[in-house]
């Protein structure tokens, strides 16, 4: 009788975020449907209210099945039966579950069967059921593919594929190779058109494919004979139904062991193609993956809480020396310091999620019709903002979510060691976050652009004009202070002006932005609700302290330190 | 061929969650502490209404349920779940009616519905514990009754095929249609609400709740007359209140006493995953751990 969302007051107040007014009225079209469907929303207040209710029901599910189920899932895993994967039985009760409540297709427009919720609504959906089992949230949020097809497929391809997935199809994104992986313009599954039948067909390996059998699935392949880099590269979707891809194996992996994680070989598989050629990895890919980055982060907050809970629950009930355990300064302070990074990573997260809301919606709104001019500045704006913060979002709270998993093992001491308790399972599954969708490294590579083109400190230079609270001015001066830091050791790694000693500093300076963008998130948090004034707290004074030391690196550090990290 | 059939349930005290306060000091159920839930076998029985509504084609799911105003809840949680109408029997007269009373009530009242094929009720309520409601509705329309069923295999040709839990086995009997059925919590749990229903039917009221709401509250049910919850009193039902409420009730509570559990009762498991597994889920389902 447990429920995620009711359980966790935190998902409410990033719901009900002041710019979530906006966010609805955009994505509602000022609430046109409300006549064609019994289903939406006739004002800004009954939305608010639907999505509510629909996360309570994502909670419930998650609460009372999917967290049940974590253990014996992962503990059993999937298995490939005459060419076909079959889940564990509790993923496919999990999943029935959610397929019977309508739970897919949560953003999709209504007229192919969706919910045309907001990406913030869905994102706290992913939040929650992360928290119950990491690994059962890949199979049910790859219904971002169909995002995918929403936004890049013809009116027939949405027809015919978009109601499937509503109706409870699952989806995958083929994208890897055993020679692409981080380098996907490598990739080099062919796809080879017959003139005669008017037909693309697809020869080739993929592997580590998530949920590889599903029954829609979509593929980066080369189309173009003779190129070897990304734009000859396009995107096809595969239908199951075709059969003509052999699953050679499901890897043995160290976490989320629910999820099947495939190699395929495609042979002579029938295949549509998607948008135009040579836009696959550069566009369409681009996008897929800024979106599933979003639902890492989801994913790495999720567990994050998970790791948490088990932690202050386990530290409150376990007596040495007399008294519970979370009455030592020891531990008292590593629990305190995971709540201010769940917390901080939990608020990048909405945030977030609310500049790809904002600037994916302006754009679904610029082909149905001429933005004006204040609305496209707008939409530039946004998603300017939106690819600043992604990688940022990704990178961090993937790290955080192994940190806390870290620590929640190391409170537990020697029992959470062991497979009794589920911190265990929490600690393997948090693994893979930082690595997929683009290691931490990679997310550095893209987030670096935010501190070298100023776009972090301009968003820092917004926040910091907000109005807040008299007393919480002297969090702001500490910021102001962090910020001035930041500035100068950005400025003199660049003034170096050498591609290779950017990369080097790179992750330091990421982070520094991020400790700072996370602080005053924490700070307008605070400000709405003073239940985060302990998070923020910590975190500012950490962060402080952490960008101190990260500048005094970097400013005892010279193009010639290179040569002594260079080994071979 | 569709069915029409009818789940009777209701709204009832959490008594699996009770607190310190669940008892006020006289003895009685001091409802204000609890939450009011779906009582939870009539869910089992919704389940199996639900089910045989999408195996047999334009069947029709309604909801019957007696009790205060506030119980039109149930309505909308089967709303919610793909039931199709709903009826709340509400009234002054009701008040204070034992099985007696309130079987009476819900026979007249399904006499005033058209054509029953089924109806499905959940073995018993938590907060009575009585199991005679349903049986006692059958008695009441002289209709054949199978309790203690765990599904209903089939509904067609004017009969039904019903798989019963009994306590040393199981037991599948037929029974001629229109019938009653009482239903076992071993029974399929019932499905998760549904969004787009949630989303539909979130505004479903009775035309009490309507009159209480705030001014800014939006009435859609001109528009969408599904939204209306029909809400019915001893007049609509042509029921004689002589028979309901304290008159219509000769059950007659004698003495309430406390009753402190001691640890006294034994069971005996062997050694099984198996039997722990099913242990563990009866503790934490009876919230004596978790």
């Amino acid at each position: 009788m447990a429920n995620f969302f009711t359980d966790n007051s935190d998902l409410k107040f990033h719901l009900t975020h002041p710019l979530m007014k906006k966010i609805v009225a955009l994505r509602e079209r000022d609430f046109v449907d409300k006549d064609k469907f019994d289903y939406a929303p006739i004002d800004f207040e009954d939305a608010m209210d639907s999505y509510e209710k629909v996360l309570e029901i994502v909670g419930e599910i998650s609460g009372d099945i999917v967290a049940p189920n974590a253990e014996g899932v992962d503990q059993q895993g999937p298995k490939i039966v005459n060419n076909e994967v079959i889940y564990a039985d509790g993923t496919q009760e999990n999943l029935e579950a959610l397929v019977e409540a309508g739970l897919m297709g949560i953003t999709l427009p209504r007229k192919y069967k969706g919910l045309n919720f907001p990406i913030v609504p869905y994102i706290m959906a992913a939040d929650i059921v992360s928290r119950a089992d990491a690994g059962f949230v890949n199979i049910w949020g790859l219904q971002d593919c169909a995002e995918t097809i929403n936004e890049f497929g013809d009116d027939d391809q949405k027809k015919r594929f978009l109601p499937r997935i509503c109706d409870g199809e699952t989806a995958a994104m083929d994208l890897t190779e055993p020679d692409a992986g981080s380098d996907l313009q490598a990739a080099m599954l062919k796809a080879t058109y017959n003139e005669k039948e008017g037909k693309w067909y697809l020869n080739g390996v993929k592997r580590f494919i998530t949920n590889g059998d599903a029954h829609i699935s979509l593929i980066l392949a080369r189309s173009e004979e003779g190129t070897q880099d990304g734009r000859g590269l396009s995107m096809f979707i595969y239908d199951r139904g075709n059969k003509a891809v052999k699953i050679r194996r499901l890897e043995n992996k160290m976490g989320i062991k629910g999820s099947p994680t495939c190699e395929l070989v495609f042979k002579n598989a029938p295949a549509e193609l998607v948008g135009s050629r040579r836009l696959g990895l550069i566009k369409y890919v681009m996008a897929l993956m800024n979106g599933a980055r979003l639902g890492i982060g989801a994913q790495s907050v999720g567990v994050s809480e998970a790791a948490y809970r088990e932690a202050i629950e386990y530290a409150r009930e376990r007596e040495q020396f007399g008294k519970p355990i979370i009455q030592f300064p020891a531990v008292y302070e590593m629990l305190a310091v995971m709540k201010a990074k769940l917390d901080a990573s939990r608020s990048l997260l909405y945030e977030t999620a609310r500049y790809v809301d904002l600037y994916k919606t302006y754009t679904a709104i610029s082909e149905e019709r001429k933005l004006e001019p204040e609305e496209r500045k707008e939409m530039k704006t946004y998603q300017r903002l939106a690819d600043y913060f992604t990688p940022l979002l990704k990178g961090l709270a993937s790290e955080y979510s192994n940190q806390l998993a870290y620590d929640a093992v190391q409170i537990h001491g020697g029992s959470g060691f062991m497979k009794d308790y589920p911190v265990e399972r929490i600690y393997r599954d948090a693994r893979i976050t930082s690595i997929y969708e683009g290691t931490t490294q990679l997310q550095v590579v893209a987030a670096i652009r935010g501190v070298t083109t100023g776009g972090y400190l301009n968003r820092i230079r917004d926040f910091e004009a907000m109005d807040i609270k008299p007393e919480l001015h002297g969090y702001r001066r500490t910021l102001i202070v962090m910020t001035e830091e930041y500035e100068k050791a950005a400025k003199n790694v660049m003034d170096v002006n050498e591609p290779e000693y950017i990369d080097y500093h790179a992750r330091r300076l990421v982070e520094m932005a991020g400790n700072i963008i996370m602080g005053y998130l924490l700070l307008h948090d605070t400000e709405r609700d003073n239940n985060f004034r302990a998070s923020a707290e910590v975190f500012i004074k950490r962060g402080k302290a952490d960008n101190h030391a990260k500048a005094a690196f970097i400013f005892n550090s010279s193009i010639d330190d290179l040569g002594y990290y260079k080994l071979n | 061929m569709g069915l029409n059939i009818i789940v009777l349930a209701k709204q009832v005290p959490d008594t699996r969650n009770v607190g310190k306060d669940a008892m006020k000091a006289d003895g009685t159920v001091n409802r204000a502490a609890l939450s009011a839930i779906f009582n939870p076998e009539d869910l089992n029985a919704l389940e199996q209404a639900l089910s045989l509504k999408s195996r047999y084609k334009d069947s029709e799911v309604t909801i019957l349920t007696m009790g205060p105003g506030r119980a039109a809840d149930i309505i909308r949680e089967g709303f919610y779940r793909g039931a199709d109408k709903g009826y709340l029997l509400t009234d002054r007269a009701f008040a204070g009616s034992d099985t007696l009373a309130t079987s009476y009530a819900i026979s007249r009242a399904i006499m005033k519905m058209k054509k029953v094929d089924l109806i499905i009720a959940g073995r018993q309520a938590i907060d009575g514990d009585t199991a005679q409601v349903g049986p006692q509705v059958a008695e009441k329309l002289g209709l054949p009754q199978v309790t203690y069923a765990e599904e209903v295999l089939s509904a067609e040709k004017n009969k039904i095929v019903v798989k019963r839990r009994l306590e040393r086995g199981v037991e599948t009997v037929e029974a001629p249609l229109p019938a009653v059925i009482t239903v076992n919590s071993s029974a399929p749990a019932c499905r998760p609400r549904n969004a787009k229903l949630v989303m539909k039917f979130k505004h479903a009221k009775t035309i009490t709740e309507r009159q209480n709401q705030s001014e800014d509250y939006i009435d859609l049910t001109a528009d969408r007359p599904y939204l209306n919850i029909e809400e019915w009193s001893v007049n609509d039902i042509d029921a004689d209140t002589e028979w309901l409420g304290l008159s219509g009730s000769p059950t007659k509570v004698k003495k309430i006493e406390n009753v402190v559990f001691q640890a006294k009762e034994a069971k005996l498991l062997s050694a099984t995953d198996k039997e722990m597994d099913e242990l563990m889920k009866e503790l934490i389902a009876n919230h004596t751990i978790g």
